[in-house]
């Protein structure tokens, strides 16, 4: 660890950083907490609400909907991505020529720009021009995520499946390949089992890893717009309704300006909660070695 | 047992080519076809939608509208970082973890929030439709992650090589162009990475921020998809080549990745 | 305990090898007898690792055979062939206790619960372990890790053979003194057959009773430190143990002894007849005086090192090194020194000849 030294002038190599930061986020904030305190007919011409904005998103079934279907949505993935993420990165090859390959076709869908996710998943899936859709119904299923809930629900999670896993699987590959082949060396030769190398050396060491894969999967997860947006357009009806779609079509849809900012406020303050958590969490971790 | 591990990314990888495969099999067929029957493989292989793209200019440059905002902000967000960085790495400073932290919560807005602020913020400074725009507003988030990336490479670096270059006589700019930024220079790659792969992608800031000059790819497509119906053979193609860049970049890094990106705190 | 044979062993690490350059171990005929101390001594890449590795079953050699007591276990999975491995650095299995850890290959065996406690407890104490038995093996230091890993190996108590990598490598070096130590007391009370890999002669020299060299995946010599130092069987040896190395001169064997640049050097035991290869002589430093009667050399220069000195003398356009101790004097005019006839030796491509070839 580096011995650092104390040091006032360091401010200066930050400046650069601060300021396009603090423009972007600062002042933009700032407009946010002034209108989720005021009311505005247009012209502007502002008054006073004081909390009433907060108190009607708190208690807008509106809201708790759209925070339910997040909550749900981030906790399926959640549980989806990470195991499924793990299971890839611990049937990859640990060296080769494969390796290379097989990791640059699975980073392909994270590089993808997020309306081509939603495009694509929309071609994909309609249900009789879409190769996905065309075998679902052809199966025997009657799928179609335009106008059943159930489908767009699930194709929404699949989708985010496709696109996101592949960043566990990097995460979790990475921190397998730091394992020094001692250890499996080692478990051989102490008779373990297949479960019991996974248990006790490959888990523990890929910990620091799966923290941040989880971390990171939650908070995109929660913030997620564009993909959905782009599929399912939030319908059928409210079906595929997240926070940030309801939030967007609030501001920029109705300019619904007051409970918008509110609630973009309390939107943020809990992503902010569950993020520090992690993050201390990962911190604690990270000391502790 | 062991013998079929191999048959665990081999369905995953097809998984995740298939969608991308029938993206590419659509581009190349007719609306008609489209339409009309469903093949696996284009009857009618036509190169007709791509031919649109290439030479129609509201498409084309849908695409350096992108990839220039995507420099602008690539090259801004390392630059800005890096001397932030190595603050981070080499000085206590007051605030300096409250700092950082603050640098991270950043990244952990949702952009959802800032859509409506930034569209009036940068109307108001009549940044509105420009690349600039888009670029500075996605620093947001790539600084933090540019700064968080950096400085893990950054402590890698013994402060030895800070001192000497100081005892022979260099400058601090000197030293830090001439020295310092070449012995991370996989850093510097890996920051450049994410921040083209963050802005690269996000759509929402983007489309928020633009209208017709700065109109990036994406907005461009989601128009065809509303106005003219469904001309999905032309969206399919325009979808397709939004792949490459990412395809070239994921390219020149996969060593990286084999690695396991050496994050240094991975 | 067993003894241990590897019968023709040849290894490759290539799909195809085509020639012997490819081979990691060209060819290894050894016997590690029951109980023994051994060290297994060479630079980097001479194969020591791939050997240990083809005792303990992690590596299935391309070519021969080995056999624990005269049966073969070539077929035998590392967890069947009852051997303990201590690697270059600790390898501890950090979320368990020290406790548990030395109970993970025993219950993977199916022991009894009660058997398991005696066994750990008591390997505990031979290794000084006893009082962190419940703490988590991820917070203790490196030595002590360390002796963890030793202790997982010697838990089982039928085990055949334990082979260490280098496994002092991590530790610090005033706690080195102490694991050596250990280590040859354990072995003195409960004579395992130990196999000791490193590329330290010192090392070497002070833990094993009998010191296997190897060079480019061959065994160039088996012997005490004694026969490694007196009678090196080949140039390697010569060079690598002892310091400064065995002096080499290219010579020219004839009936009357080696002639070095027309300088005739006499022999104890008569040279090959008509030995096909390079022909170079060796002598150790230690074996070279100054006598009036021997062949003239040029001092170059003179190293004090206290108690004894390094000369670098010239024979015609040869150098060498001379050991001088305190008492010897170093002639100021017209130098000549004597080699000690029963430690100078003809080596034909690095392989001590004797005799008729």
């Amino acid at each position: 660890m580096i011995q650092k030294t104390v040091n006032q002038k360091a401010w200066w190599l930050v400046t650069p950083v601060l300021v396009l930061v603090a423009f972007n986020a600062i002042i933009p904030l700032m407009t946010v907490v002034n209108y989720s305190v005021q009311e505005t007919f247009g012209d502007n011409v502002f008054f006073w609400e004081g909390m009433r904005w907060y108190e009607r998103v708190l208690h807008s079934s509106r809201f708790h909907e759209a925070l339910m279907r997040q909550l749900m949505f981030t906790g399926q993935i959640l549980v989806i991505e990470v195991p499924l993420g793990i299971i890839v990165a611990l049937a990859m090859p640990r060296r080769g020529v494969w390796v290379s390959v097989c990791l640059v076709l699975m980073a392909l869908p994270l590089l993808i720009p997020w309306n081509v996710v939603g495009a694509m998943w929309n071609i994909f899936a309609l249900p009789d021009i879409g190769l996905l859709g065309r075998i679902i119904n052809g199966l025997g299923f009657d799928y179609n995520f335009t106008r059943q809930p159930g489908a767009a629900w699930a194709t929404v999670v699949l989708m985010d499946v496709w696109h996101w896993t592949s960043l566990v699987v990097l995460l979790a590959y990475a921190g397998l390949r730091s394992i020094p082949d001692a250890f499996y060396q080692a478990a051989r030769i102490d008779g373990a089992s297949a479960w019991q190398v996974f248990r006790y050396i490959q888990l523990p060491k890929m910990k620091h890893v799966l923290t941040i894969a989880i971390l990171l999967r939650f908070m995109d997860s929660f913030m997620i717009y564009t993909e959905p947006f782009v599929l399912t357009g939030g319908g059928p009806g409210n079906t595929t309704t997240f926070l940030s779609i309801d939030l967007v079509k609030m501001a920029l849809g109705q300019f619904d300006l007051g409970p918008a900012a509110a609630m973009s406020l309390i939107y943020f303050l809990i992503v902010l909660l569950i993020s520090w958590i992690f993050y201390t969490l990962m911190m604690r971790h990270e000391r502790q070695q | 047992m062991k013998r079929f591990k191999w048959v665990i990314p081999t369905l995953y990888i097809i998984f995740m080519l298939l969608p991308i495969y029938w993206l590419l099999s659509m581009s190349f067929k007719t609306t008609n076809e489209i339409l009309g029957t469903f093949t696996l493989f284009p009857k009618e292989f036509t190169l007709a939608n791509y031919v649109t793209i290439f030479t129609d200019p509201t498409w084309y440059w849908g695409y350096f509208n992108s990839l220039t905002y995507v420099g602008i902000n690539t090259v801004l967000s390392v630059s800005a970082a890096l001397p932030a960085a190595y603050a981070f790495s080499r000085y206590r400073f007051l605030g300096d973890k409250h700092l950082f932290f603050w640098l991270l919560t950043n990244r952990m807005a949702p952009p959802a929030v800032f859509a409506l602020p930034f569209f009036q913020f940068y109307s108001a400074m009549g940044l509105f439709d420009t690349h600039i725009a888009v670029a500075l507003a996605h620093c947001l988030f790539n600084i933090p992650l540019a700064v968080w990336i950096l400085e893990g490479f950054m402590s890698g670096v013994p402060k030895e090589l800070d001192e000497t270059a100081y005892i022979d006589g260099y400058s601090f700019p000197r030293f830090f162009v001439k020295i310092f930024i070449p012995s991370i220079a996989s850093g510097v790659g890996v920051a450049a990475f994410f921040c083209f792969m963050f802005s690269w992608v996000e759509l929402l800031l983007a489309k928020t921020l633009t209208s017709v000059a700065a109109k990036p790819i994406a907005a461009t497509m989601t128009r065809t998809a509303s106005s003219s119906g469904y001309e999905l053979g032309l969206l399919a193609a325009a979808g397709a080549l939004t792949i490459i860049p990412g395809a070239i970049v994921i390219w020149f890094v996969r060593n990286y990745i084999a690695k396991g990106f050496a994050l240094g705190r991975v | 305990m067993a003894e241990i044979r590897l019968d023709s062993i040849r290894h490759s690490y290539e799909d195809r090898p085509s020639s012997d350059a490819d081979y990691a171990l060209k060819h290894v005929d050894l016997t590690w007898n029951d109980g023994g101390a051994y060290a297994l001594l060479g630079p980097s890449g001479c194969g020591k690792s791939t050997l240990l590795n083809i005792i303990s079953g992690l590596l299935i050699p391309t070519e021969g055979d080995v056999l624990f007591d005269g049966r073969s276990v070539f077929h035998m999975a590392p967890g069947e062939r009852n051997i303990a491995q201590v690697f270059q650095f600790p390898v501890v299995y950090d979320t368990m206790t020290v406790y548990r850890n030395l109970a993970f290959p025993l219950r993977n065996r199916g022991m009894d619960r009660g058997e398991i406690d005696r066994r750990v407890r008591e390997t505990a104490r031979m290794l000084g372990l006893e009082d962190s038995l419940d703490r988590r093996a991820a917070g203790l230091t490196a030595d002590n890790k360390q002796k963890i890993s030793l202790a997982r190996g010697l838990v089982r108590s039928d085990v055949n053979v334990i082979m260490f990598d280098e496994p002092l490598t991590v530790i610090d070096p005033h706690l080195k003194w102490q694991l050596r130590a250990q280590l040859k007391k354990l072995h003195q009370r409960y004579s395992f057959t130990m196999i000791y890999v490193t590329h330290d002669q010192t090392e070497a020299l002070t833990f094993a009773d009998r010191i296997v060299v190897m060079h480019e995946g061959e065994v160039v010599q088996i012997g005490t430190s004694e026969d490694l130092f007196e009678r090196p069987q080949h140039t390697f040896v010569g060079h690598f143990i002892g310091s400064p190395g065995m002096n080499l001169f290219p010579c020219e064997a004839r009936d009357d002894g080696a002639w070095i640049d027309g300088r005739r050097i006499p022999l104890d035991s008569p040279p090959p007849v008509r030995p096909k290869g390079a022909v170079e002589l060796g002598v150790r430093p230690e074996f070279i005086r100054f006598d009036n009667d021997g062949v003239a050399v040029e001092v170059r220069n003179v190293a004090d090192i206290g108690r004894y000195r390094i000369v670098d003398a010239l024979l015609g356009e040869h150098p060498f090194k001379i050991y001088c101790p305190e008492d010897m004097e170093i002639p100021s005019a017209d130098p000549r020194v004597v080699f000690d006839p029963r430690h100078a030796s003809i080596y034909v491509d690095g392989w001590r000849a004797e005799g008729d070839l």
